[in-house]
């Protein structure tokens, strides 16, 4: 089926995230739809599917105008979307999640027969009879696909589908996508690896902030091809390094053979020397593995194997109160939901990080202190303004006006997302002076002119494999922009 | 916040008019049935010392839940606790009744015992409630009616097995035990002295504890936002527990008065309700405990002032419940609103 997509606007509040798109998908291709988190590819694919109303635009399938409220709308006008996280039932059998798919459920065994020959033309081997919670990722994947078909979609939708699944899956996957554009359906693959784009797509439209920026048909073996798609994903010249050098001979944090697990990843480190007041910024798109390491090197959430030291001191399944008694801090992105408590007041925070002695509250210690820290770190607000009432640049200031006194590692996560200028210059003129002082700082950030700025050396993250850390002054954006899209 | 005091406000006129309707439902008119129930409460002194009777367990248990919901949990296993609590008390007492007629051993010293062992059942539960809420994570409300079924149940094996009466068991509960073992109480009323005084002194330390010490402030913070607090420093799952722990003391504390006390005995209903009561007064106070004394007063005069109804106006005494649950929903309901309505204005 032929999809036009024009001039389609979406706003999420202040958020432009489809800002004048327009798209087309021809019959019988594969296309994919590239760019980094955030871009507005899932916004559109949602909006094609019913899940997100569109603000204004059109939608075209096959010529025809049509009016996608609903994804039950979306499904009738032959429009399927494949979820990353496929939306099945996991206490149901295959058999019954295959059948969940009707308003008048057909008799067991004609769906099984139904199941069955489906799955043979796809060459999927799924039993029926084993409940959905049992199955990997890439079966409930082919699963789905099956049930999408048979409520008779025309265009497919696949989400990041190569996440989490194996090699063979994928091959079955991809396989199973050229079957279906043979069959003269289309199909869109919302991706952010170059690689897989470029293995099995016909077509490439690239997005960033909101905006369609290119598309071009994709010709396998065009040496000029991944360069063009990163130049488009990320293309603009990066800052200059811009840091005096902080790092001192001693190690501050050190990995031994260490290896993470998060929800679909697993991230292997074989030998990671950081030395002390150096900064290192992990680049990657959001959920390709820094966030189980930032964890992991702050002692939330312990590692599967290996070892960790800092500075020299093992530390490795110690609980997470040694890590903060060795100078070990964890600054969560995400500032009221792990950062800061909702609902207490900035001196209710420094009563808690930096308590009076005796067990009776000192009210006039902690005003106090929140009186110097708010003069010091210039937040917006008085000791007795509860934390969700401050604007973000002013949260992300009292989360570093917590910092202890003594800090050895400092783990941040996009430290300065949402703020303006004055307050990023601000930040990291702060966590220089920590460096200064002997403090070796982890972040990571979406922002790489950031990530250029500010760290001596760079770890790129994609899709769970870490590279070595590279000196900033060696990288150029193309070869981050590689890097990040899965190719070290 | 002006807009949010409206709210407020209207939403305790609102549920001072559905109380009216309902009452004027019943052909009665709603001053006679208030007058009617200030008296069944107030009208004489042993009214305000029946009063008092109900207003220990609801205070010690209000207390005790005021703990778990600042650590942001619905301990509904209160109920359960107070039953756990009066059991210890009733065991200790029964070991201990024949020394202390035989003189033994002094009265004082086994009620003392005797209320600490309600104290201890009481925790227990409550632990018991934090391994399978924070181990086995297990909803602590899904665990509360499982553990609430389980005591009401030991409660009546024990009064219709091991605990019988000699000759025939019955739901009016275990044999009466010696006066020598009770707990001495104002002329020939059920208000005990010691009784008050635990409650108050149980009011007071929460009152202290919540608000004015570094520990109630980790439990706020927990409370709020368990990950937050525990990136912070503050030792999450001891946290939890030691809530989960002081509310069982406070609600075996009651359980054993209410032994010691009131029934001298025990009956399968031993906690009477006390402890759900006690989720609503914490409910409407916020779980500020400052509170308490007021609210928890009220609704035991409520709940005495009731017990008149039937004799009176031939009106079911369960219009005391009635009121406090639209008390109760209005004012929620006015909290909601105005937390989403009001907020805007910043």
């Amino acid at each position: 089926m032929r999809v036009e997509l024009k001039h389609i606007h979406k706003r999420f509040g202040a958020v432009h995230a489809n800002n004048d798109v327009s798209l087309v998908v021809e019959a019988g291709t594969i296309h994919g739809l590239l760019g980094e988190n955030g871009a507005g590819k899932s916004t559109l694919v949602k909006m094609l599917t019913g899940f997100y109303s569109r603000d204004s635009g059109e939608i075209l399938l096959d010529g025809k105008r049509v009016d996608v409220r609903t994804p039950i709308d979306g499904v009738r006008s032959g429009v399927g979307m494949l979820h990353q996280d496929p939306l099945d039932f996991s206490a149901l059998t295959v058999l019954e999640n295959f059948q969940a798919r009707s308003r008048f459920t057909p008799s067991s065994g004609t769906s099984a027969q139904d199941l069955a020959k489906l799955a043979q033309q796809f060459n999927f081997k799924l039993d029926p009879n084993e409940l959905v919670g049992n199955l990997t990722v890439g079966e409930r994947q082919q699963l789905e696909l099956l049930r999408l078909l048979s409520l008779g979609v025309r265009t497919l939708i696949l989400d990041e589908p190569t996440t989490g699944i194996s090699a063979s899956q994928k091959t079955q996957l991809f396989n199973a996508m050229h079957t279906l554009a043979s069959q003269g359906k289309s199909v869109i693959f919302v991706s952010h690896k170059l690689e897989d784009v470029e293995e099995v797509c016909n077509y490439a439209t690239v997005m960033r902030r909101g905006q369609v920026m290119g598309s071009m048909p994709v010709k396998k073996g065009d040496p000029y091809l991944s360069g063009q798609l990163v130049d488009l994903m990320f293309g603009h010249e990066l800052a200059l390094p811009n840091k005096p050098v902080t790092a001192r001979p001693e190690v501050g944090l050190h990995l031994k053979k260490v290896l993470f697990k998060s929800d679909n990843l697993s991230v292997t480190i074989n030998d990671l020397q950081i030395q002390r007041g150096e900064v290192i910024g992990l680049a990657g798109l959001e959920g390709s593995g820094q966030r189980p390491f930032i964890l992991a090197c702050a002692g939330v959430e312990a590692p599967v194997a290996g070892q960790i030291y800092i500075n020299n001191k093992d530390l490795t399944h110690q609980p997470y109160k040694q890590y903060l008694d060795n100078g070990v801090c964890y600054v969560p992105a995400d500032r009221l939901r792990e950062g800061l408590v909702a609902g207490l007041s900035i001196q209710d925070h420094m009563a808690i990080r930096n308590p009076a002695p005796g067990m009776f509250l000192d009210q006039n210690d902690m005003n106090a202190k929140a009186k110097a820290a708010i003069a010091h770190f210039n937040i917006r607000g008085t000791p007795n303004s509860k934390v969700e009432r401050l604007s973000g640049g002013n949260q992300q200031r009292t989360q570093i006006a917590l910092m202890p006194a003594t800090l050895n590692l400092l783990l941040m996560e996009h430290p300065t997302r949402g703020l303006d200028i004055e307050s990023v210059l601000w930040i990291w003129k702060q966590l220089i002076e920590r460096c200064q002082q002997g403090t070796t700082i982890l972040f990571a950030s979406a922002d790489l002119d950031e990530i250029m700025e500010y760290s001596d050396r760079v770890i790129v993250f994609s899709g769970g494999n870490a590279s070595a850390p590279i000196p900033a002054s060696h990288l150029s954006a193309s070869k981050l922009g590689e890097m990040i899209g899965g190719k070290f | 916040m002006s807009k949010s005091l409206i709210y407020r406000f209207g939403s305790l006129i609102g549920a001072f008019v559905v109380i009216a309707i309902i009452i004027l439902t019943t052909g009665r008119s709603p001053f006679t049935v208030i007058g009617t129930m200030l008296d069944g409460a107030f009208g004489n002194g042993e009214q305000l010392a029946r009063v008092l009777v109900t207003l220990i367990p609801l205070l010690l248990c209000t207390a005790g839940v005021i703990y778990t919901f600042n650590a942001g949990l619905y301990n509904i296993a209160v109920e359960g606790q107070i039953v756990v609590g009066a059991v210890f008390a009733t065991w200790t007492l029964r070991l201990f009744e024949e020394s202390v007629k035989s003189a033994d051993l002094p009265s004082g010293l086994a009620i003392f015992i005797a209320i600490l062992a309600g104290a201890v059942g009481g925790m227990l539960w409550g632990v018991l409630l934090g391994v399978i809420n924070v181990y086995g994570r297990v909803n602590e409300i899904f665990a509360g009616v499982g553990l609430n079924f389980m005591a009401t149940g030991l409660a009546i094996y024990l009064v219709f097995g091991p605990w019988k009466r000699p000759g025939v068991a019955s739901m009016s509960g275990t044999q009466p035990f010696d006066e020598s073992i009770w707990l001495s109480s104002l002329g020939n009323t059920e208000l005990s002295p010691v009784g008050l005084l635990v409650a108050l002194l149980g009011l007071i330390v929460t009152i202290i504890l919540i608000s004015r010490t570094h520990y109630g402030l980790r439990l706020r913070a927990v409370g709020n936002n368990l990950r937050a607090a525990f990136i912070l420093g503050i030792p999450a799952t001891r946290q939890l527990f030691s809530a989960f722990a002081i509310c069982g003391i406070l609600a075996g504390l009651a359980g054993a008065l209410q032994v010691l006390a009131v029934f001298h005995r025990l009956i399968p209903s031993i906690s009477s309700n006390l402890g759900f009561l006690s989720l609503l007064v914490a409910m409407l106070i916020t779980y500020n405990p400052v509170f308490i004394l007021p609210v928890a007063f009220f609704f035991a005069a409520l709940n005495i002032g009731a017990l008149r109804l039937p004799s009176e106006l031939k009106l079911e005494s369960a219009l005391a419940g009635v009121i406090q649950g639209i008390l109760v929903l209005f004012v929620l309901l006015g909290r909601g609103l105005s937390q989403r309505y009001a907020k805007k204005q910043g």
